[in-house]
């Protein structure tokens, strides 16, 4: 067997219903959509059109409301940067959270040198920030609520619709990062009280650096300033010639996971929770991190005590996942996600990802279970914290040697 | 990141995986890192009367890079005296297993670990030589009453 994909998460492969629509644009329909005095702009422009109410259809949106980014990176900033700055002065406070993606924490971590103040909700054990919390930190000067659909790394639902009313509430806009969550489970931006929602095309079988923002016209109507300026395309928001063939290639995936999400949400879901199972009936001490309860179909986190996670995912070299370990990053700390649950160290250290897919087959779960245990029990054999633990030894106790 | 044939051969084969008596007092052991810090090494070695170790086994907690440095690390040190295993460094290992940059300190808690393995049988030795010698020291003192 080949190699086994299981980290749709970091990105998906295109799927080829994609690339067919893509192709003429990529091919001898190069017009540019802002031209609007020949046939090449019109058909440009006719195209992009209809990859904005595929993308709106999944969100319930207007089209009108769809506004394309290179993906979620600028999406995020766009939203948070371009909130604080058009509403800077009705007040400086944003509230976001401690386990969010890169491309929010960061940009609001820029906005705390430039006057504003975050407050960082702290999740529970699970990953989830509840609507009290959120009620709780909103404040007279609060502008922005910025909290993630679902988690990337555990696969966590935040209970939107519930933060979305408190927002309402409070009159404070609500924007959600749902890059992972888009077009995997249902979203409605009116009935879940969303503003403004960040997608991006890599994560659901299209093309890398495209995707859109979702910001809202009506109830409120929200404004943003631009972080791009220029020629003044997508209302304003956005400068730049549009990317015609990634923009087709976003919206038929978009539609294509609509679809399919009632089948493919299930079948995937029964594949992860084989996945575990599996794991689980061969494995003592591993413990499966984020929320059963409330987690995305895909996503699998799961903690092998007493193995490092680079070391284990040596063991199964044609499997293609990832880990919270530090080993794997060059930062040497370990995922901030995890530890933001309130896990030790050791245990995000022993965390796997999966993340599986459209094209993740039953044979595939197979091997995966396979390789895994093997590994695992290979490692343990090797493992001093394993020998230990196995001798009743409290691993929290021990002084150990720190460097 | 793709990994050195030989770190992959120590990982598939580690060398001398096991466990010594560490209340023997021949035997020092040494661990070294943390679970936190996502790595914990424990070397151990058995030495006879020459100062020689006969016998050293590792077990690890950590990348591939650091087992690897640990298994070769009781590879190189078996057979040789207390003193040549001082003189080891992790630098050796480095060279020999292709280790990038950012595995150095993989290298270095293998020698951290070879040399508390060490200080931990010289200390029992000394310990056990000051209780001797205050047991003969309490005996001659008894035969002069
Ligand atoms: C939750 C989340 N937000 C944002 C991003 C960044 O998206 P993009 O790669 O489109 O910039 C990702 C993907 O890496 C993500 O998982
Ligand atoms: S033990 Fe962490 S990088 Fe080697």
């Amino acid at each position: 067997m080949g190699m086994v994909y299981l980290d749709n998460n970091a990105t998906t492969p295109l799927d080829p219903r994609v690339l067919d629509a893509m192709l003429p644009f990529l091919k001898g329909e190069f017009g540019n959509a802002a031209s609007r005095s020949h046939q090449f702009g019109w058909t440009a422009e006719e195209a992009v059109e209809k990859a904005r109410k595929q993308v709106a259809a999944v969100l319930s949106a207007n089209s009108k409301e769809i506004v394309w980014t290179s993906g979620s990176t600028e999406g995020n900033n766009l939203a948070i940067l371009g909130a604080a700055r058009m509403y800077a002065e009705k007040g400086k406070h944003i509230i976001t959270c401690r386990i969010e993606h890169k491309a929010v924490i960061d940009p609001c971590k820029y906005l705390e040198t430039q006057g504003y103040e975050v407050t960082w909700l702290d999740p529970d054990g699970k990953g989830r920030v509840s609507a009290d919390q959120v009620r709780s930190a909103i404040r007279d000067d609060t502008i922005l609520v910025s909290l993630m659909f679902a988690n990337n790394e555990i696969g966590t639902i935040h209970p939107i619709t519930e933060i979305g009313a408190v927002c309402k509430e409070h009159g404070v806009l609500f924007h959600t990062d749902a890059t992972q969550a888009f077009g995997k489970i249902p979203i409605d931006v009116n009935e879940m009280g969303i503003d403004i929602l960040s997608l991006s095309a890599h994560k659901i079988y299209g093309p890398k650096g495209v995707g859109a923002l979702f910001v809202r016209r009506k109830k409120p109507r929200v404004r943003l300033v631009p972080i791009i300026h220029g020629g003044g395309h997508e209302r304003g928001m956005r400068s730049g010639t549009l990317n015609v063939p990634g923009i087709v290639g976003c919206g038929e995936a978009a539609e294509i996971a609509m679809n399919e999400m009632p089948t493919e949400s299930v079948r995937i879901r029964k594949l992860g929770e084989k996945l575990w199972n599996g794991f689980n009936s061969q494995l003592t001490e591993i413990f499966l991190n984020g929320d059963p309860d409330h987690c995305l179909p895909n996503t699998v986190n799961v903690s092998f005590l007493y193995v490092e996670g680079e070391s284990l995912m040596m063991g199964f070299s044609d499997l293609a996942v990832s880990s919270g370990s530090a080993c794997t990053s060059a930062s040497l700390e370990p995922s901030y996600v995890l530890k933001g649950l309130g896990l030790g160290d050791d245990i995000a250290h022993s965390s796997i990802r999966f993340s599986l897919g459209r094209f993740t087959t039953e044979a595939e779960i197979d091997q995966a279970i396979e390789q895994v245990v093997k590994a695992v029990n290979h490692l343990r054999d090797l493992s001093p914290l394993y020998e230990m633990a196995q001798a009743g030894i409290d691993l929290s106790k021990v002084e150990w040697q720190h460097h | 990141m793709a990994y050195s044939d030989k770190v992959v051969d120590h990982y598939e084969n580690p060398r001398n995986v096991g466990t010594l008596d560490a209340d023997a007092k021949n035997v020092g052991t040494g661990i070294v890192g943390a679970p936190e810090c996502g790595d914990v090494m424990r070397l151990q070695i058995e030495v006879d009367d020459k100062d020689r170790i006969v016998d050293a086994k590792f077990k690890t907690f950590g990348c591939g890079s650091a087992i690897a440095s640990s298994s070769l690390a009781t590879e190189w040190i078996k057979g040789r005296t207390i003193d040549e295993a001082l003189a080891l460094k992790n630098t050796e290992i480095v060279t020999e297993l292709a280790l990038p940059p950012v595995k150095i300190h993989c290298s270095v808690l293998a020698e951290d670990a070879v040399r508390a393995a060490i200080a931990d049988v010289k200390k029992k030795r000394e310990d056990t030589a000051s209780l001797e010698t205050g047991a003969a020291a309490a005996g001659a003192a008894s035969s002069m009453t």
